[in-house]
């Protein structure tokens, strides 16, 4: 059991047998007064999102959250499936779940997968991917825009600013939290 | 970690106050920070230090010394209280009291309106996010709950939902303009303030706000030892049994207190009122360490 006291940001809680994750939170107590915990919160299931203060003296239920290492295998229309590396099990995610990570997933790539009551939820990427570069307009010189910058597209589809020495084949690094360039990957 | 700059307006700040209390002819006290018995007041859980306490409060001392002969008195010191973390608090923070002999909470308040002013003289480089030139705003806790909630106090305290409104419905509107003085406050929200006269169930206690934080909270002190031990008994009646407080009295206070005839004190939080002055929205950039900067 968690009290309201351990409640803060990014804290995972269990209301109404759904898992819940604490996105902002403010503690206030007005001056000889009772402390209060405001927390807005996502559900971690449909996204849904609410706010509400909670007093000293409540209580709240731990998520049952398990975290698997998995493979993704490949995707079949919105239907994104994965193989746990230990009992080979197979699951699948919808496309609507996974979000923006679709756009840096590529095939047998191994990640996190979060489980809430035996169904999985979310995943979570490596923090690092290396992706193929596909699409990349020379760089002009003499570029008057003054960016130092162009666009690619890599293998799965995820268009990014890079720096022009990238040309289509290379293999660059991409940081999977902001989605940004980190380097060109030597072969 | 505050930068070179703001680390000398926070001495300045401080200089500020201690001129400004020894131009009126205040005395500077300093009382002990590690007590065997704190102020008992149910919503406070004070900082075990050995098997004393580290004060949340200098009040108890302060009006000790008030009952030795003392007038006029100020402390700037450090108070802590447990479990008290987020924005606008921290677990350890300076604190302001001041207290006047032969005085109400009409002088405070004309105190607090005097320190802003010579501070906003005094300090060049900080500045007062609302007008202090202008009347302050004074609105009674009745007027601010009907003005925001259309609820009374006494109904909000018997369906337990007076601080959640104080604090989501109330406080946001405070201090917009001018400082607001929130003030005459229901009897069992002040255990240590005087009835207010011919208002039953009024404690005359009052808190002051800028931009929707609370700063201050002052009143005309209790000084009837009699009342004083029942409204100390009905706190620890209201206090959490996991508090595993040791329910003893003060005694030494509660005899002093009955040399005091009428006298009038106040609680100031320095390092809200300095984060406010720097422009500044979390107290974290207004103290020279971050709890989350010390080494663990």
């Amino acid at each position: 059991m968690l009290t309201a006291s351990d409640l803060r940001k990014g804290l995972k809680i269990q209301l109404d047998g759904q898992p819940y994750v604490i996105t902002h939170f403010e503690f206030s107590k007005p001056g000889k007064g009772q402390a209060l915990y405001r927390c807005k919160m996502r559900n971690m299931i449909t996204g849904n999102q609410f706010t509400q203060t909670y007093r000293s003296n409540e209580k709240f239920e731990k998520p049952a959250l398990e975290e698997r290492k998995m493979q993704y295998l490949y995707n079949q229309g919105d239907e994104y499936h994965f193989m746990d590396t230990e009992s080979y099990e197979q699951t699948f995610i919808t496309k609507e779940q996974l979000g923006d990570n679709v756009s840096l997933m590529t095939d047998n790539m191994e990640l996190d997968v979060l489980f809430f009551d035996e169904k999985p939820i979310d995943v979570t990427l490596p923090i690092f991917v290396n992706l193929l570069v596909t699409v990349a307009e020379p760089w002009a010189k003499g570029d008057t825009s003054g960016n130092d910058t162009k666009p690619v597209t890599v293998e799965t589809g995820y268009s990014l600013q890079v720096p022009p020495f990238v040309v289509e084949g290379d293999t660059i690094q991409i940081d999977t939290r902001t989605g940004a360039y980190v380097t060109r990957v030597k072969e | 970690m505050l930068d070179q700059k703001r680390l000398h307006l926070r001495a300045a700040f401080f200089q500020a106050i201690r001129s400004f209390f020894q131009e009126q002819g205040f005395l500077e006290v300093d009382t002990p920070i590690r007590q065997p018995l704190v102020i008992p007041e149910h919503n406070i859980i004070p900082v075990p230090s050995g098997t004393y306490f580290l004060q949340s409060s200098p009040e108890l001392y302060m009006k000790r010394l008030l009952a030795s002969g003392c007038e006029q008195i100020f402390q700037i010191c450090r108070c802590f209280r447990s479990g008290e973390r987020g924005r606008l608090h921290l677990e350890e923070f300076v604190m302001l009291e001041w207290y006047r002999l032969d005085a109400d909470y009409t002088i405070l308040m004309e105190d607090c309106e005097k320190l802003f002013q010579f501070l906003d003289s005094e300090l060049a480089d900080c500045r007062f996010p609302v007008s202090l030139h202008e009347p302050w705003e004074k609105v009674t806790v009745e007027q601010a709950f009907q003005k925001y909630c259309s609820v009374s106090p006494g109904d909000a305290l018997r369906q337990d939902t007076f601080d959640l409104l104080l604090v989501e419905e109330v406080e946001p509107n405070l201090g917009r303009k001018t400082p607001t003085i929130l003030y005459d406050y229901p009897l069992e929200l002040a255990s240590l303030a005087r009835p207010k006269a011919d208002h039953i169930g009024i404690a005359e206690r009052f808190e002051l706000y800028v931009e929707g934080i609370e700063l201050a909270n002052g009143f005309s002190e209790l000084t009837d030892p009699v009342q004083q031990r029942s409204r100390f008994e009905e706190e620890y009646a209201k206090m959490d049994a996991s508090q595993k407080r040791q329910k003893k009295m003060p005694e030494l206070f509660l005899q002093d207190l009955g040399k005091i005839n009428q006298a009038a004190g106040i609680a100031m939080g320095l390092d809200r009122l300095f984060m406010l002055i720097i422009g500044q929205d979390s107290l974290d950039d207004a103290v020279p360490f971050a709890p989350d900067e010390l080494d663990m």
